[in-house]
């Protein structure tokens, strides 16, 4: 990843957080647009899960991911925190691959 | 005022884990590609988590950086949805406010909601938005340096990513229509990886966006 990339994110991003603060001031967007804004986050994480999940480059393969995955989504369920989702998940993942 | 704040101890652990944290992202950067000072810099000057891990996971799949940054910055546009709402929080000076504005994330927002007292709501943000800050850095620059020495798979390192961004799904998942966009993005995507460039799938995941503003607009009383 270049510099540029990264200086372009960091721009990206920081114009986002700081659009509501810098320009709209106080004034609140619309219910309808503040539940879409509020809604764009979901699909993108729903794939960013798959992807990271079961994909492999060009390639959808099952390993080791998987079962961290199940066991991160029994983590969330119980509510646990989110380092221990995250552990959790990691440590299925090495236990699994050094057996 | 009697004593410290409640929110204070809050701040400091969520702190903490957001370092382990960084740290697996410091490691998965440096195995990703990119330089120890690149995932570093990364940190200090994106600093949104979420972003940042979808941006090396983009890369370290054989994505574009162009990819990478697009699905980066699609994941990012909550923090505008954030950002908004913390908006009559924030500090009036401009200079104070612009600086204010690189801690809108989702863990700073998430302790403000969690206050009854407007006082406390903004004291939680910059409290939680402070630590975060400061050991989500350090946390990186301890994993960039040990990332060269050991191989992330072994640890189970890439599995975090998916575990991460399903701690960040699960509480959207209440709202209404949230569980519909989800399912329809997962199917975008998983349909897409083996037809399409790496980043694409998530990015084009975007697209059940469509039928959800579509749902929205109905929903809305004229």
């Amino acid at each position: 990843m270049s510099w540029l990339a990264i200086v372009i994110l960091a721009l990206g991003s920081y114009a986002l957080k700081a659009a509501g603060p810098l320009l709209v001031g106080d004034r609140q967007p619309s219910p309808g647009a503040a539940r879409l804004l509020a809604l764009v986050a979901v699909p993108l994480l729903a794939a960013l899960i798959v992807v990271q999940t079961v994909g492999d480059g060009k390639h959808l393969v099952l390993d080791a991911r998987v079962p961290a995955l199940a066991v991160a989504a029994l983590c969330v369920w119980r509510r646990a925190p989110f380092l221990v989702t995250v552990l959790a998940a990691a440590a299925t993942a090495a236990l699994l691959r050094a057996l | 005022m009697s004593g410290r704040p409640a929110y204070l101890a809050s701040a400091l652990s969520i702190g903490v884990a957001t370092g382990v944290y960084g740290a697996s992202f410091g490691v998965l950067a440096v195995g990703a590609g990119l330089t120890a000072a690149q995932a570093c810099v990364m940190s200090v000057i994106v600093f949104t988590g979420g972003s940042q891990f979808a941006a090396i996971g983009v890369i370290g799949s054989g994505g574009s950086p162009a990819t990478a940054v697009g699905s980066a910055l699609l994941l990012g546009v909550r923090n505008a949805a954030y950002g908004l709402s913390m908006a009559p929080l924030l500090p009036r000076p401009r200079l104070r406010r612009a600086l204010a504005s690189q801690i809108v994330i989702d863990e700073s927002v998430a302790m403000a909601r969690a206050q009854t007292d407007p006082v406390d709501a903004r004291g939680a943000f910059f409290a939680t938005g402070l630590s975060v800050f400061v050991l989500w850095n350090l946390g990186t620059l301890l994993g960039a340096l040990a990332g060269g020495q050991l191989d992330p798979k072994d640890y189970g390192l890439d599995a975090m990513f998916p575990a991460a961004f399903l701690a960040l799904l699960a509480p959207q998942l209440r709202q209404r229509d949230a569980p519909a966009a989800a399912l329809l993005g997962a199917l975008i995507a998983v349909v897409l990886v083996p037809l399409t460039p790496a980043g694409i799938p998530v990015i084009a995941a975007a697209l059940a966006l469509v039928v959800a503003a579509r749902r929205c607009r109905e929903g809305m009383p004229r």
